[in-house]
C-alpha cells in the first residue's frame, strides 16, 4: 500500500514517469493536476488547457489572479514564456488530429478493452462531458490516474463498463495506488505493483482478470 | 463602413423570441456581459443558447437561465449552476450536452460552409445515438451536423470600427468561432480603438464576420476560486 505517502502523491508520481522530454499534455482536474510537480529534472513538458492555451505555469499569487486567464477547470493560473493562446477550435483541432502526447484523466470505471467512464456520476444529475470525449479520442497516449477501487472498496477496473460512457477502447495505460497496468489487445497486463502489495491482493479488488507478465515489477517513485 | 453602434440596446430589439444565439466565454472568461443583461431587460423569451456552460448563479448566462428566458441550452458542460440543475430536474429547460471539441467543431464548420462532419469523439457514447457511423482507416467515426446560429454575442478585448477583434488570453476560448457561424454578429469589446491600430498580423477575428461592435461598459469579469501559489514556491 501506498502509505505513509498520500495515495494520491504516489499516483502522481508515477505517473510522471510516463512524461518525456517535449511532450504536450493535457492534464485533467484532481491528481493528474499534481503530475508537473513530480517530473524528473531536464524534463520539459508542455501543458495544454482546453479553452486555448498552450504553456500553463503555476497558480497565481493571491491577489495576482488574472480575470482573462484561467485554465479548463476556471481555475486561474498564469502563463510560462513561451505561452501561447488560440481558439477553442484550435484547440480541439491539435486534441482530435493526434498532436497532443498525453492525455491524463480521472475515471470512474476502466475495463478490460480500455473503454472509460469518468463524465457521468451515478445517481445524479449530468453535468456535461466537457472535453474529455475529444481528448481520450484524440490524444495519442490516454493515461488513467485513479485510485484502484471505490472508498468502499468496490472495483473500478471492470469486465465492462456500467456508467455512461467516455470513449470505446481509448485507454492505454492504468495507473493507481495499487498497480500499473497496461492495456492490451491480449487484455490487461499487470505490469507493476505497489511495494508490499501482492498480484493476488491486486486481482481481489479488480473485476476484470489481470494477465500476469514473468518480469513483474515494484513500483518506484 | 461603420459598424459601430452605441450600446447593446441599439442592436437588442433584433432579437425575437425563439431566436438561436450562441454566446462566447469559457466559464466567467470572454462574457458578452453587455448583450446578455440587455437580452434580460427586454424579456425575450423561448431562446436557444449555445455556450460552452451556462455562467453560474447570477451571472452571465446564468442569469437569462433564472429569469426563463432559455428554453433550450446547448452545452458541453453544466456543473457550475445550481439553479439550472433545479430547473433541468424539474424539465423547466431543455438540455444538449455536446462534447467540447464537437461543439466548437460544429461551429467552424458552419462558419466555413460545411454541413456536417465525421468525428470519432463520442462514438459509443449517449452523444452517437440515432447518428450516423461510418469507418474510416479502420476506425468508427459519427456524423454531426454544424450548428449555425441567428445570433452571435462576442466579447474581445479591442476592436475597431470595421469589426477587427483582437482577444486576450484564454477570453478567447469560443468567441471566434462562433463570430463566423452566425447570421447577425454583435461583438462588445473592452477598447474601441481607431482604424488603422490593430496590428494586422494581430487581428484574430477579421471583420468581415462582425455586423455591429460596441464598447461594453461597467464589466464585472468575476474571478472563479482556485488554489494560489504560496510566496516563496
Amino acid at each position: 500500500m501506498a502509505s505513509p505517502m498520500d495515495k494520491r502523491e504516489f499516483i502522481a508520481r508515477r505517473v510522471a514517469q510516463e512524461f518525456r522530454d517535449g511532450y504536450y499534455c493535457n492534464l485533467g482536474i484532481g491528481i493528474p493536476t499534481m503530475v508537473p510537480n513530480y517530473l524528473p529534472a531536464g524534463i520539459e513538458v508542455i501543458l495544454q488547457s482546453e479553452n486555448g492555451m498552450l504553456g500553463i505555469g503555476p497558480y497565481p499569487y493571491e491577489g495576482e489572479e488574472d480575470p482573462d486567464l484561467i485554465n479548463a477547470g476556471k481555475e486561474p493560473v498564469t502563463e510560462i514564456p513561451g505561452c501561447c493562446y488560440f481558439t477553442s477550435a484550435d484547440s480541439f483541432g491539435m486534441i482530435r488530429g493526434r498532436h497532443i502526447d498525453a492525455s491524463v484523466l480521472g475515471a470512474l470505471q476502466v475495463d478490460e478493452k480500455g473503454t472509460l467512464a469518468n463524465w457521468a456520476v451515478p445517481g445524479k444529475i449530468l453535468k456535461g462531458m466537457g472535453g474529455a470525449m475529444d481528448l481520450v479520442a484524440g490524444a495519442r497516449r490516454v493515461i488513467i490516474a485513479m485510485e484502484h477501487a471505490t472508498k468502499e472498496g468496490t472495483p473500478k477496473i471492470m469486465k465492462k463498463c456500467t456508467l455512461p460512457l467516455t470513449g470505446v477502447e481509448v485507454v492505454d495505460l492504468i495507473v493507481t495506488d495499487l498497480a500499473v497496468i497496461e492495456v492490451t489487445p491480449k487484455g490487461l497486463m499487470l505490469r507493476e505493483v505497489a511495494p508490499g502489495v501482492t498480484p493476488e491482493a491486486v486481482q481481489k479488488v479488480t473485476e476484470a482478470t489481470l494477465v500476469r507478465v514473468p518480469d513483474l515489477k515494484t513500483i518506484s517513485v | 463602413m461603420d459598424k459601430r453602434v452605441a450600446n447593446a440596446e441599439a442592436v437588442i430589439g433584433r432579437v425575437k423570441d425563439g431566436a438561436t444565439i450562441l454566446m462566447g466565454g469559457f466559464g466567467t472568461c470572454g462574457v458578452p456581459e453587455n448583450l446578455i443583461n440587455a437580452l434580460r431587460r427586454q424579456g425575450t423569451k423561448n431562446l436557444t443558447v449555445a455556450s460552452n456552460n451556462p455562467g453560474t448563479d447570477g451571472y452571465g448566462i446564468g442569469v437569462l437561465i433564472e429569469n426563463q428566458q432559455v428554453k433550450k441550452l446547448i452545452a458541453s458542460f453544466v456543473g457550475s449552476n445550481k439553479f439550472l440543475e433545479k430547473l433541468a430536474l424539474n424539465n423547466g429547460i431543455e438540455m444538449e450536452l455536446n462534447p467540447q471539441g464537437t461543439l466548437a467543431e460544429r461551429m467552424r464548420a458552419a462558419g466555413a460552409g460545411i454541413p456536417a462532419f465525421f468525428t470519432p469523439t463520442g462514438y459509443g457514447t449517449m452523444v452517437a445515438e440515432g447518428k450516423e457511423v461510418r469507418e474510416f482507416g479502420g476506425r468508427p467515426h459519427i456524423l454531426v451536423p454544424s450548428l449555425k446560429g441567428d445570433f452571435a454575442f462576442v466579447k474581445a478585448w479591442k476592436g475597431d470600427r470595421w469589426g477587427n477583434l483582437m482577444y486576450r488570453k484564454t477570453a478567447r476560448n469560443f468567441n471566434p468561432v462562433m463570430a463566423t457561424a452566425a447570421e447577425y454578429v454583435v461583438a462588445e469589446v473592452e477598447e474601441m480603438v481607431e482604424l488603422g491600430k490593430l496590428d494586422p498580423d494581430s487581428v484574430h477575428t477579421p471583420g468581415i464576420f462582425v455586423d455591429a461592435i460596441f464598447q461594453g461598459t461597467s464589466y464585472v469579469k468575476p474571478i472563479e476560486p482556485g488554489p494560489k501559489r504560496k510566496r516563496g514556491e
